[in-house]
């Protein structure tokens, strides 16, 4: 998504505020931006603590600071940052963390994002964005930058299926219609589930795709809820269960007294094998690919 | 009780409020005895608060005094990186009629808007909520960053402890700001040499302080930080780098009980110390340095 990102934020550098802070990422992909924000874009060095504190500073002044980095260096280094400067006080800076989940693969554990919305999610004020599409990209730069508070934007890969059309831009989209389980995936998890379930029949799984946490902020719509009455609800997320979507759909459920017939979470499993590789072998030992989806969703859950 | 000059409400609003104008300043020099009388009422509001922590707010206390008597006006903005100095702040606060004396008496009680480290929001006069340490430095940064970008005036000054300088956000705040010349940005250094558990010297050395930062592509001054006419002479503004202040202070300054003292950082003053302490600022006249 770093392309359409990088397009994005060219289209909107004509805004005098809009300032953005790399912490020495971009290499081969945010030259444009670079050349078109001229000295409002900054290469904050490493130093992601400091890069989010100037950033903080540079939104109680009135301007749009968008840092940039990768997702772990961004929640997990900088968290007090984050918490302190940017959401205590409520500032609108946009945190742009690329390489979602195990988008960073082979790289290792250390650039994995396995936890990040679920620790961001306890912050006051902060909105989370996860583009399912790298069609997303565009809309979300645009929701999160006329946000007037402080926004996350975990970044990935997307994952559309060949041959299908991304339906506009919404924080929840039933990506197909079915009688099955009801499947809520988070981000480019939505891709995947769709080249799961895309040719079943009516009798297949309902697909929703979901985009802006945390629910507080982003609630389920109406025929979401209508569908889950008594049916079991699946949760694909590339993030640990611990403070995940599926944890904070079910407490939702219950909490609105919405009985389901069952409930089934599919998270990131961490490193079950202790060994190492690409993002798609990482899903594939959490059962995340279309494959182990089909297996674990498909005809075995009754509706 | 002066209460002049509201020039720092500009400084002050909260995110999104419309900026008033910012007043002239009024009062040309901090007058004698006001430095005095505001650590009595600091004296008095951790005595009443049975709190602690005053030490290294009596370390701060003149520095923030001049900076908000003399210095700071609608287009200069004052960032408090040792937080743990709020009640500093907050007298200082008060003597400019930004904070209540009403206001001032629940410090620390249940349901104030002062406590025990800066508020992220709703008090005047202080735009950030500080108490975690090596915070400061990069907010500032963004400030002094700001001024730039939007072709602003005004200048930047962040006070911080000296043990904070072991926090290593500060030190990437100091590369940011020396790298990208933020010559708006004055870097003050309470440098009272005690932190929680030990002397600076002791802990985690990073002295002469002034003679290490000065390494970095900054300017640096020294002056002794109880001394009005000192600190007037450093925190003149620099030419193309930021300029840190090294000021030499003493924890506890003006209280002979816990002048210098490890326990000052954490222990209430008795009233007797408190008693001591102003008798003997008013035998003097004052303490050292407070008139101009």
């Amino acid at each position: 998504m770093r392309r359409e990102l990088c397009a994005a934020l060219v289209a909107r550098a004509a805004r005098p505020d809009l300032v953005f802070l790399t912490g020495d990422l971009g290499f081969g992909a945010l030259e444009p931006l670079r050349d078109a924000l001229g000295e409002r874009f900054l290469n904050a060095g490493i130093a992601e603590q400091n890069m989010i504190g100037v950033a903080a500073g540079l939104a109680s002044e009135g301007l749009e600071p968008w840092t940039y980095t990768i997702a772990p260096f961004c929640y997990a280094r900088a968290f007090e940052q984050i918490r302190n400067d940017v959401c205590f006080h409520r500032l609108p800076v946009r945190l742009l963390a690329n390489g979602g989940g195990y988008a960073y693969g082979v790289m290792g554990p250390t650039h994995h994002a396995l936890e990040d919305y679920g620790v961001l999610s306890t912050l006051p004020s902060l909105r989370i964005f996860v583009p399912a599409f790298d069609e997303d990209v565009a809309a979300t730069v645009a929701a999160a930058g006329d946000e007037p508070g402080p926004a996350y934007i975990r970044l990935g890969r997307g994952e559309r299926p060949e041959g299908r059309v991304v339906p506009a831009y919404a924080p929840w989209r039933r990506l197909r219609a079915g009688d099955g389980p009801v499947v809520v995936a988070v981000g480019p998890m939505a891709g995947i589930a769709w080249s799961a379930f895309a040719e079943d029949a009516a009798d297949g799984p309902e697909l929703w795709a979901v985009t802006e946490l945390p629910l507080s902020s982003n609630p389920p719509p109406s025929d979401l809820v209508a569908a889950l009455r008594g049916r079991t609800l699946c949760v694909v997320e590339e993030h640990v269960a611990q403070g995940g979507l599926g944890q904070a759909l079910a407490a939702w459920c219950l909490e609105g007294g919405i009985a389901l017939g069952g409930f089934r979470p599919i998270a990131a499993a961490g490193y079950p094998s202790g060994t190492y590789g690409s993002q798609g072998f990482h899903r594939r030992e959490s059962g995340l690919d279309a494959g182990s989806l089909r297996e674990r969703i498909g005809a075995r859950i009754g509706a | 009780m002066a209460r002049r000059g509201h020039t720092l409400t500009a400084e002050s609003r909260p995110h999104g409020a419309e900026a008033p104008a910012p007043a002239p300043i009024v009062a040309p020099a901090l007058a004698p005895g006001l430095l005095t009388l505001a650590r009595w009422r600091l004296l008095a509001m951790h005595r009443e608060a049975g709190v602690g922590h005053v030490g290294g707010n009596l370390s701060a206390l003149d520095a923030m005094m001049l900076l908000h008597h003399e210095m700071l006006t609608g287009r200069d903005r004052f960032v408090l990186s040792k937080g743990h100095a709020a009640g500093a702040l907050y007298v200082t606060l008060w003597s400019r009629g930004l904070i209540t004396e009403a206001e001032l008496a629940t410090f620390h009680a249940d349901g104030t808007r002062l406590p025990g480290h800066p508020p992220a929001r709703g008090l005047p006069g202080s735009r950030f909520g500080t108490g975690s340490l090596g915070h400061g430095l990069p907010l500032a940064g963004g400030l002094a960053l700001a001024a730039r970008l939007q072709g602003r005036d005004g200048r930047v000054f962040c006070l911080t402890s000296d043990g904070e300088w072991q926090e290593g956000s500060t030190l990437e705040a100091l590369v940011f700001c020396a790298h990208r010349r933020l010559a708006n940005l004055t870097i003050l250094i309470d440098h009272n040499r005690l932190q929680g558990f030990g002397t600076t010297a002791e802990v985690a050395s990073l002295d002469p302080i002034g003679r290490v930062l000065s390494g970095f592509d900054v300017e640096v001054r020294e002056a002794d930080g109880h001394d009005l006419a000192d600190m007037r002479r450093v925190l003149t503004p620099g030419t193309g780098r930021p300029v840190v202040v090294v000021l030499h202070t003493v924890k506890g300054h003006g209280v002979p009980a816990i002048e210098g003292r490890l326990d000052s950082h954490y222990l209430p003053l008795t009233e007797e110390q408190v008693r001591e302490a102003m008798l003997g600022s008013a035998m003097l006249g004052g303490a050292t340095g407070e008139t101009a």
